[in-house]
């Protein structure tokens, strides 16, 4: 798809991942509404992208509250018109340290399914329909090897993704002849704080940064003709 | 006849009147039979807006209670309509007036929310300028405004029970509620069917506003915008004598708007002041899908463009008897030449 012009909603774009993909998105042209939970936390990122002449726009709201998903589908489509590039980016790991799923509460499972799976059918429902209506648009899952490996310990945000990755697929099986594209992508492991919560003392040598794999992902949106539920893997960049 | 008061769980079992205006009949079907009331090569043009979160309550300098219900963004602020004491749940024109305002006079709203009038001219009309903008404007919007919504819905509406199933921008201050009813399921069988459906994007404005005066200006300017590949919809299906059926009445006054202000149809964005009743003769819409109104509602006026006052004025009666429900989470009628000769489920 085209990124240049385009309207993209970025959730979980405070950090890590999901401000490097709004950064380039916006580098590469994209009209970018950034997605998160504090306006403490985005407004600068919406400012230093600004400063660099890209158009961002800044929107609070939590994912995982029902309440929020047509204020953030609103207040996007009222600052850059409709949207055409929904990337699911938050995500939470649950509870850190890591822990069996023996000693995962109920309830925590549930938070993680509500942050990592049904916020973003939430979201989903609320923008997918214009697109279809539109006959255009694309839906990105940022996945994780976690959604086909059974890592010990890492129970409730491995179903989420392997449900999240399921949930692309269905989509994009009921949305793809009306012309709404689905993609998962696995960015690998990177260099975040998100990773370095799950997994402290990782060699942060060894992981990717950010900023080249939003390249990578933006570029695969831009160029490659997927958008059939696929699961991408991005494997380190050489 | 009865109001619905909340919106209903299975869309394709809502009643559907519809109305032959050639064969001068009616009858009664469900939402779900639509497709079988239109034939192949129709079009059915939506309105895509999606609903803003348009009432805010807050209070003058001197601590007096002030709903505001936005109607359009203007050049200097926000048109708005003021109403005092009380809330959705009490009418309109049960409403005690709002505190008389002037220019300079400030609202707040919220810590985050605040404006200043910017011009008050017409009592309960006025100009809003809130001191906030862009981002920051439309979060604390979308934080502390509430859908408009009348007395006789039962509970506070949330925003996801006003949007159509495609709404986009938030353009309508009440719900183009015509388009309610239309779910991916019925969409997705008008595609099978060789029934495509085409989109305008139309700022819905204010049914009532709590003042009989004001009430009979209704509708204001609204703006629109028709997008060059809904022109070439239109263009395609007449080519092919198929109709164009508006979804709403908000679509026909996009459409129709279009051709009075710019001589033909054309693509592009607009503001119409258009007002359609009996006599009007419709350049581009041949039918409408919309809700069961009133024969005293002004939306009545705009239907008798379509069919003769008596014919609607019967339909209306049998619907009533017939217990259909009225207003925006009511049932749906289909106002269209020949829809009487398609394969429907019943006839008057």
């Amino acid at each position: 798809m085209r990124i240049d012009g385009s309207a993209a909603l970025v959730t979980g774009a405070s950090r890590g991942l999901g401000a490097a993909l709004s950064r380039e998105l916006a580098r590469r042209g994209g009209r970018v509404v950034l997605v998160g939970r504090s306006i403490d936390t985005l407004e600068p990122l919406v400012q230093e992208i600004c400063a660099s002449g890209g158009e961002a726009h800044a929107v609070v709201g939590n994912v995982a509250d029902k309440s929020a998903t047509h204020v953030i589908a609103g207040a996007a489509a009222a600052l850059v018109g409709a949207v055409h590039l929904l990337v699911h980016n938050a995500s939470t790991l649950g509870h850190v340290p890591l822990r069996p799923l023996l000693d995962t509460d109920c309830e925590e499972l549930s938070r993680v399914l509500d942050v990592n799976l049904v916020g973003p059918f939430r979201l989903s429902k609320a923008i997918a329909g214009s697109m279809a209506l539109r006959g255009r648009g694309m839906v990105v899952h940022i996945t994780s090897d976690a959604a086909v490996e059974a890592y010990p310990e890492w129970g409730a945000y491995s179903v989420s993704k392997a449900a999240f990755d399921h949930l692309a697929r269905i989509w994009a099986a009921e949305l793809a002849p009306a012309g709404v594209r689905f993609l998962s992508v696995d960015p690998g492991e990177m260099d975040t704080q998100m990773h370095a919560d799950a997994i402290p003392g990782a060699d942060r040598a060894t992981l990717g940064r950010p900023a080249d794999v939003a390249r990578r992902v933006v570029s695969l949106i831009a160029g490659v003709p997927l958008g059939r539920g696929e699961r991408v893997v991005l494997g380190r960049a050489s | 006849m009865n109001a619905a008061t909340w919106p209903r769980e299975d869309k394709s079992r809502e009643r559907l009147l519809w109305i032959d205006p050639a064969a001068a009949t009616f009858g009664d079907a469900h939402v779900g039979d639509l497709p079988s009331r239109l034939r192949r090569g129709d079009l059915l043009v939506v309105n895509d807006a999606a609903v803003l979160p348009a009432s805010l309550v807050g209070e003058t300098d001197e601590g007096r209670r002030v709903e505001a219900r936005l109607v359009a963004p203007e050049k200097h602020g926000w048109k708005a309509v003021l109403f005092g004491a009380g809330d959705w749940r009490t009418r309109t024109e049960d409403r005690p007036p709002p505190p008389a305002l002037v220019s300079g006079d400030r609202v707040t709203f919220a810590s985050n929310l605040t404006a200043i009038v910017a011009r008050a001219s017409e009592g309960r009309v006025v100009t809003l300028r809130f001191t906030n903008e862009g981002d920051s404007f439309w979060s604390a919007l979308y934080q502390h405004g509430r859908p408009v919504q009348y007395a006789y819905t039962r509970a506070p509406l949330p925003l996801f029970h006003v949007q159509s199933a495609y709404a986009a921008e938030p353009w309508a201050v009440e719900m183009p509620s015509a388009g309610r009813p239309l779910t991916f399921a019925l969409i997705r069988d008008l595609r099978r069917r060789g029934i495509n459906v085409a989109r305008v994007t139309h700022a819905a404005g204010l049914s009532s506003t709590g003042d009989a005066a004001l009430d009979a200006t209704l509708p204001w300017p609204e703006r629109y915008r028709v997008p060059a590949e809904t022109v070439s919809d239109i263009e395609a299906t007449q080519r092919a004598r198929g109709r164009v059926v508006a979804v709403g009445t908000t679509v026909v006054r996009a459409l129709e708007g279009v051709v009075r202000d710019r001589g033909a149809l054309v693509p592009g964005d607009g503001v119409t002041s258009l007002r359609i009743g009996p006599g009007f003769v419709p350049r581009v819409v041949s039918g409408l899908f919309t809700g069961i109104h009133d024969p005293s509602a002004s939306h009545f006026m705009l239907l008798q463009a379509f069919a003769g006052r008596d014919l609607l004025t019967q339909a209306y009666d049998h619907a009533s008897l017939a217990g259909y429900a009225g207003h925006e989470f009511g049932d749906s009628c289909l106002i269209l030449r020949d829809t009487s000769a398609s394969r429907g489920l019943a006839a008057a």
